[in-house]
């Protein structure tokens, strides 16, 4: 814990508050990192909060980078080595990275999009609002005399987390890795297109339908099945021409 | 360290999340939300795990296997959510949480094909066809865009 035993160095020399129960032990000073997980607490609670009300979608995934990261130094600060860096390798870097895809799969607007809240903001507001209240009563009330021993070995470093973890959690570790396994292969599901020979015909309409337009470049519909006449192709070959403005109203309507 | 700085913590992240789970309106930023409340979870998990940890003679570690399980379970969570978010977005054309209303009841948009029947007299104001078919090519091109 050498951030915590730096940042405890330097917070101890500077403040005289707190007179806790286990202030005279001077080196892990609780108040130094009592002081550093408040200024990071406030960070994190602050990029969380710009998360959920900034109007710019990248920017709330870049926000929630920091959040994450945030809690990951609280862990440290916790002596939960373990924990912190699988939140750093899991969340900012896969999650995020998966959210960010989503978004640009999505063609979420790159700027400031009016109506990224829904109209219930206020409702949404009092109900998070008073949630937070009384938990945070309840909860100051219920822990208010209790301190959390920071001292001695790490509580979370690789070798405790792992031997508890292969010792008494084993079934539920590898009943976890089956689910990984199905939620893998159900997003793969999901993700593909539903309908192979859908896609098939639609592929060939829209070669159909650049063939029919390469003549004319900007085909008009009725000039379509006019050349391919004899095949069913009157009722697929529309569809090319007619794909742009409804990708392009549905972009509008997302926005 | 006093038990009440993390547990505060967590409980504002966890009201942050509910914030944006309850106001937003595009579905990944719902799932962004769903993940900071999972992070206030975890921070919960990994606090009271250190506390009992110096207390209890014999510990599991429960809390931090707990906490590792929430992750991995969040991950799942994530890449399932955002094919289904990408399925809806392939099908209906918005990741608009709003705008999915099908299996809604009561006042408010009531129609089933929401955004064909509003972008259906824009459809027929540039095309020479009639209404039906139009509204139905257009609900067809919905449907494969």
């Amino acid at each position: 814990m050498t951030l915590a035993a730096a940042v405890g160095t330097v917070a101890h020399a500077t403040t005289t508050t707190l007179t806790t129960a286990a202030e005279a032990r001077g080196f892990l000073s609780p108040t130094g990192v009592e002081i550093a997980f408040l200024l990071v607490g406030l960070v994190t609670f602050g990029a969380a909060v710009v998360t959920v009300t900034t109007r710019q979608l990248v920017h709330a995934a870049l926000w929630l980078v920091v959040a994450l990261g945030g809690l990951a130094v609280e862990y440290l600060l916790l002596t939960a080595e373990f924990i912190a860096w699988v939140q750093v390798l899991i969340y900012v870097g896969s999650v995020v990275v998966l959210l960010l895809f989503g978004l640009m799969l999505t063609r979420a607007p790159i700027g400031r999009s009016p109506d990224a809240d829904s109209g219930n903001r206020r409702v949404a507001l009092a109900v998070a609002v008073t949630a937070a209240v009384a938990l945070v009563w309840v909860v100051v009330d219920a822990f208010r005399t209790t301190w959390i021993d920071l001292d001695g070995t790490p509580a979370g470093s690789t070798d405790v987390t792992g031997a508890s973890l292969f010792q008494h959690w084993v079934l539920p570790f590898e009943a976890l890795s089956v689910l990984l396994l199905a939620a893998l292969v159900g997003a793969i599901v999901l993700s593909r297109r539903a309908n192979t020979a859908a896609a098939a015909r639609e592929a060939e309409a829209r070669e159909r339908g650049a063939g029919a337009t390469h003549g004319t470049p900007h085909g008009t519909p009725h000039g379509a099945p006019a050349e391919s006449a004899p095949e069913p192709a009157s009722g697929p070959s529309p569809e090319p021409a007619r794909a742009p403005t409804a990708r392009r109203r549905d972009a509008e309507g997302n926005r | 360290m006093h038990l009440a700085y993390p547990v505060v913590l967590s409980a504002l992240l966890f009201c942050t999340g509910l914030y944006g789970v309850l106001a937003r309106r595009n579905a990944i930023l719902v799932l962004m939300s769903v993940e900071l409340m999972l992070n206030a979870v975890n921070l919960n998990l990994v606090a009271f795990d250190v506390w009992l940890s110096r207390t209890a003679e014999e510990t599991l570690h429960s809390g931090q296997a707990l906490a590792l399980f929430t992750i991995a379970i969040a991950a799942a969570e994530i890449g399932i959510g955002l094919a289904i978010v990408l399925a809806v977005h392939r099908n209906r054309g918005t990741a608009n949480i709003d705008k999915l209303r099908d299996t809604a009841e009561g006042p408010g948009p009531d129609a089933p094909d929401g955004p064909g029947g509003s972008g259906g007299p824009g459809g027929a104001a540039s095309d020479s066809d009639d209404a039906p078919t139009t509204r139905a090519a257009v609900t067809k091109a919905e449907a494969t865009a």
